[in-house]
C-alpha cells in the first residue's frame, strides 16, 4: 500500500505544480497581452500583399517577433488523455493561442520602434522545438511573425 | 540594405532583377539550456534562452543573405521566405531566401 502512495507522489506534485503555476502563468499572461494589444491598435495589421497607395510611401522594412513557448505538465497529460479519445485538445489551443499572439505583438512593437503606421503581408510560421530525450512527450513549439512594416510621410492627410 | 517580404518595395521602384539570394545556419542548442526547457516543460511559460537562440540564428541566416546580394551589386531584397528544418535531434537550420534587386526611391 505504501509503496504505491509514494510513487504517485512526484506525478501528483507535479501536476498541483503544472495547474497551479502553469494556469497562473497562463492567465497573467493573457491579461498582459490584451493590454499590450491596445498600445499598438493604431498600426493597421493585414496579410495582404499589394500594398495600397504605395507611391505615398516613405519607407518599407521587414519587422518580426518571435517566441518558442512550452506546454505545462497539466496540459501535456490532458491533451495525451485527449489524443484516446479524440476532439478538440483545447489545452494546446489556448497555448498556440498564446503564442501567436505574443509574437504578433512583438513583431508590432518593431514596427512602432521604426514609426511605422502599416505592416503588410503578415505570415505566420509555426515549427516544433523538439525535445533531445525520446520519451519527453512534452511541447514547445516556436511561432514566427513577419510582415513588411511601411513608414508614410509624415504630411499624411 | 532594403529587406521586405512583398513584392514590391512600397515607396521605390525596382529597376533591376539580380536574382535568387539565401542565406542558411544550422544551429545547435546546448545541454544546459536543454535542461531549463525541461524543467519549463512542467510549469509553462516562455523558453527565454530559444527564443534568443532561434533570433539570433535567423539574423545570422539574414546577414547572410544581404551580403551575397550586397555581392550582386543590389541595394535591397524583396520577396523574402523564411523556412525551418529540424536536422537532428537538437539542431535547427533557418533558411532565408529571397530575390535581390536594385530598388531607386520614386513612384511606379
Amino acid at each position: 500500500m505504501w509503496p504505491i502512495w509514494v510513487s504517485l507522489l512526484p506525478m501528483l506534485l507535479l501536476l498541483v505544480l503544472g495547474a497551479g503555476v502553469g494556469g497562473f502563468v497562463e492567465r497573467r499572461h493573457l491579461a498582459a497581452l490584451a493590454l499590450r494589444e491596445k498600445k499598438y491598435a493604431s498600426i493597421t495589421v493585414t496579410n495582404l500583399k499589394r500594398v495600397t497607395d504605395s507611391a505615398s510611401a516613405q519607407h518599407a522594412a521587414m519587422v518580426s517577433g518571435e517566441v518558442v513557448i512550452a506546454s505545462d505538465y497539466l496540459k501535456t497529460l490532458l491533451a495525451s488523455l485527449r489524443n484516446i479519445v479524440g476532439g478538440n485538445v483545447k489545452a494546446y489551443e489556448t497555448l498556440m493561442h498564446r503564442a501567436r499572439w505574443e509574437a504578433q505583438l512583438r513583431m508590432l512593437e518593431e514596427a512602432r520602434k521604426i514609426g511605422a503606421s502599416e505592416v503588410w503581408n503578415v505570415r505566420f510560421e509555426t515549427s516544433n522545438v523538439r525535445s533531445s530525450s525520446k520519451n519527453n512527450k512534452a511541447i514547445s513549439v516556436e511561432v514566427f511573425a513577419f510582415g513588411t512594416a511601411v513608414i508614410r510621410q509624415i504630411s499624411q492627410p | 540594405m532594403i529587406v521586405v517580404n512583398t513584392e514590391v518595395i512600397p515607396g521605390y521602384v525596382v529597376t533591376e532583377t539580380k536574382g535568387l539570394v539565401q542565406g542558411n545556419t544550422i544551429r545547435a542548442k546546448h545541454v544546459g539550456r536543454d535542461i531549463a526547457a525541461g524543467f519549463k516543460n512542467l510549469v509553462g511559460g516562455e523558453l527565454k534562452g530559444y527564443t534568443e537562440l532561434l533570433t539570433e540564428a535567423r539574423r545570422q541566416a539574414v546577414e547572410r543573405m544581404m551580403s551575397q546580394a550586397q555581392q550582386l551589386g543590389a541595394n535591397a531584397i524583396v520577396n523574402v521566405r523564411f523556412t525551418t528544418s529540424a536536422v537532428t535531434q537538437g539542431a535547427a537550420e533557418l533558411y532565408a531566401y529571397g530575390t535581390a534587386v536594385v530598388a531607386e526611391k520614386g513612384a511606379a
